[in-house]
């Protein structure tokens, strides 16, 4: 039953999910797009609407799969009332752990956060947290985002590569990004 | 209007004109709780942000639960969270309506554009991981543990991709490692001492 599952996907992706939105994308890509739930290319273009859209990319997404997911793995639950039972529980569950443990832990946090053992734990997640944005950057790097033909891969590289560069040596926002990039594609095919 | 009203309201504007979710909703929050409202102090405030950054989960959600329940409790906490969500929820519910699968596949100008787009989103993945190296200090030392991540993420095979072995390995290896280097130091100390004495 899909929405089990993507209740079950939720919570690992939910108590899990350190480092922020982007390194929670390779938990997604792992939990989602692995089994099939979702392709490559929806998984992107939800990323590309989630950053478009304002909050956290991590709810926007959730709310995105848990409406797109129980169709595309069976017709019966396609439309809008299943695709919204699909949003809120994808939503409702992501946010859960940080209830219960925000709840329990944060006296105990406040007190010990100078403390050895979480300075320890996060001096060996920070490199790891790294690892995972960079695996979300490889998995998305394939033929259904960049094209299988000579012409598209270069024009996807093209735009991939200025897009960088935009987001790391201007100023210029990533929504603007995504848009430019967008009228690029328009302009490209 | 009572506290739990204003709880709602104020992180419901935060969720709904805040692009980025993570710090640039931070330093929002920060501004509207502790300097427009004055309903926490900046150095509980600064308390709380510790929490939200050291627990698992969506820093806003958690940073809005950590306000909601300094503040009010239980009630808070929900009150706050389902402020900072609702308007991700309503806008992306609108969007998934209309925009099916199915009609970016089979709308010609709509597949052109997310074409252009895909190739994008990826740099954008690509731009914090060098911003998060940088601030996590990857020297040559410590190189080898994300590109051995993110590698055996990427090569999808069984058990070893799973993201969470590496989330579990990471801070418990951190851990170990951490406590190594305290033992270490203290023998260095205690040799000292004893040192000092003779």
């Amino acid at each position: 039953m899909i929405y089990l599952q993507l209740i079950w996907s939720y919570l690992k992706i939910g108590l899990f999910g350190f480092g922020g939105g982007y390194a929670m994308l390779s938990l997604i890509e792992k939990e989602i797009v692995g089994p099939g739930w979702i392709s490559e290319q929806m998984f992107t273009d939800i990323v590309a609407i989630s950053q478009m859209t304002p909050g956290p990319i991590g709810i926007n997404s959730a709310t995105y799969i848990g409406y797109v997911a129980p169709g595309e793995t069976d017709p019966a639950f396609a439309g809008p009332v299943w695709g919204i039972l699909g949003s809120l529980l994808c939503t409702l569950v992501v946010i859960l752990p940080s209830f219960l443990l925000v709840a329990k832990l944060s006296r105990f946090i406040t007190r010990h956060h100078e403390s050895d053992v979480i300075k320890g734990i996060f001096a060996g997640l920070r490199p790891v947290v790294v690892g995972l944005i960079a695996s979300a950057a490889l998995l998305l790097m394939n033929g259904d985002n960049f094209g299988t033909q000579s012409p598209d891969i270069i024009k996807s590289v093209i735009i991939c590569a200025a897009a960088f560069c935009a987001v790391m040596f201007t100023k210029i926002h990533p929504i603007l990004v995504i848009i430019l990039a967008g009228v690029a594609g328009w302009i490209l095919y | 209007m009572n506290l739990l009203t204003q709880l709602f309201t104020t992180f419901f504007k935060i969720g709904a004109f805040t692009f980025g979710g993570g710090w640039a909703m931070i330093s929002i929050i920060e501004k509207e709780i502790v300097d427009k409202h004055r309903w926490i102090a900046k150095e509980d405030f600064l308390d709380l942000l510790a929490v939200a950054q050291s627990l698992p989960g969506i820093l806003a959600v958690n940073i809005s639960v950590a306000v909601g329940d300094k503040l009010r409790g239980t009630r808070g906490s929900i009150a706050a969270a389902a402020g900072t969500i609702l308007p991700s929820v309503l806008i992306i519910l609108a969007i998934a309506i209309f925009l099916t699968p199915d009609l970016i596949k089979n709308n010609d100008t709509l597949s052109a554009i997310f074409k252009g787009i895909r190739p994008a989103v990826v740099a954008l993945i690509i731009a914090p991981v060098i911003t998060s190296a940088k601030s996590a200090r990857i020297g040559w030392k410590t190189v080898a543990i994300p590109v051995v991540t993110a590698l055996l993420i990427w090569s999808k095979w069984p058990v070893i991709s799973n993201p969470i072995l590496f989330i579990v390995l990471g801070g418990v290896g951190g851990y170990l490692w951490h406590r190594r280097q305290l033992k270490r130091l203290r023998a260095a100390d205690g040799n000292a001492g004893k040192g000092g004495e003779a």
